[in-house]
């Protein structure tokens, strides 16, 4: 497979499981049938434990880098997470955290 | 909606700085569309992973908006030749938007069709001036795709606030860790998306047991 094909591949499948997914309940649960319950309560805990696996992703060159990526990263996010807390603009916080990660990995 | 078009943009900075043109920006916005995977799927690409990896990390991150379409099947299903196009559009942004909206039946309906389409022409607009603009800067943009991170931890934030467990979350970083350094960089995401929707599945179960 060259370059491009690859890629046009792996976008290709993407987009289908994308909304091949967003397309289930329509399917599963047509007719006024409701989803079971013990699914709910998994649509409710899933999500969060996902989302913290990929920012262990996003860190993932701390372990081999601790102090070219790693700190400036672990630094970054502090700062995203707490000025998020604080303010709960998301504008704002991407911006701030990746500022100073941009400026860190200079200084490094 | 300012945000949106500046998440959008970081992507196609992101893209351009890992070797994608613009067009391809808009292509996958435009046939994907989806935030968080879109930026996954970058550092996939630029890494070649495996097709299978790209498509099981599509299918656990994205399983989420399943639950998002769970919300509108009785609304989206009386909106015709339109509820393709809403299924697609369904985002954690729109949902968000949607989630919000008390109006009478009609013009909900109007509203959310408005809401799904300049969502997504302002993401395409954001994704393909990023490119551009990634093209334009003449100094190196490394490290910009941090960019990424934050918006995640932003996401990861919200959800903390809204959960009354904070277990499901805790567990999804633990094994994180204990997976990257067991499996190393490049081949860690994977089992930790495995074992983590194992443990909770099992962890559920066991709830539910003790709940009857």
């Amino acid at each position: 497979m060259t370059g491009t094909e690859y890629i046009l591949a792996a976008i290709a499948v993407s987009a289908v499981i994308t909304f091949g997914l967003r397309a289930l309940p329509f399917v599963l649960f047509r007719g006024g049938r409701s989803m079971p319950d013990w699914m709910k309560r998994l649509g409710q805990i899933l999500p969060s434990a996902i989302m913290a696996v990929l920012i262990v992703y996003c860190l993932k060159g701390a372990k081999s880098n601790l102090f070219g990526t790693g700190i400036p990263g672990i630094a970054a996010v502090l700062v995203v997470a707490v000025s998020y807390k604080w303010k709960h603009n998301t504008f704002i916080s991407i911006i701030a955290g990746t500022a100073v990660y941009l400026v860190m990995l200079r200084m490094m | 909606m300012c945000s949106y078009l500046f998440v959008s943009m970081a992507y196609g900075i992101l893209m351009e700085e890992s070797g994608f043109a613009w067009y391809y920006s808009l292509l996958v916005s435009l046939t994907v569309y989806t935030g968080a995977f879109q930026f996954v799927l970058t550092t996939l690409l630029s890494a070649s992973a495996s097709i299978v990896t790209i498509a099981v990390t599509a299918f656990f991150m994205n399983s989420r908006q399943i639950f998002y379409s769970l919300s509108f099947v009785d609304d989206f299903g009386s909106m015709g030749i339109r509820k393709p196009y809403m299924i697609h559009t369904m985002t954690d942004e729109t949902y968000a938007v949607n989630c919000t909206l008390e109006l009478p039946d009609a013009e909900k309906k109007q509203i959310m069709f408005r809401v799904a389409f300049f969502s997504r022409c302002y993401w395409m607009i954001g994704a393909v001036i990023g490119g551009v603009l990634g093209q334009l800067i003449p100094f190196s943009m490394e490290g910009i795709d941090f960019c990424m991170t934050a918006l995640f931890v932003i996401i990861f934030v919200d959800q903390w606030e809204k959960a009354d467990n904070h277990f499901p979350a805790l567990a999804g970083l633990g094994i994180g860790i204990i997976c990257l350094l067991i499996f190393g960089e490049n081949q860690f995401m994977l089992p930790a998306l495995i074992i983590v929707s194992m443990l909770l599945v099992l962890y559920n179960v066991r709830k539910m047991g003790t709940a009857v």
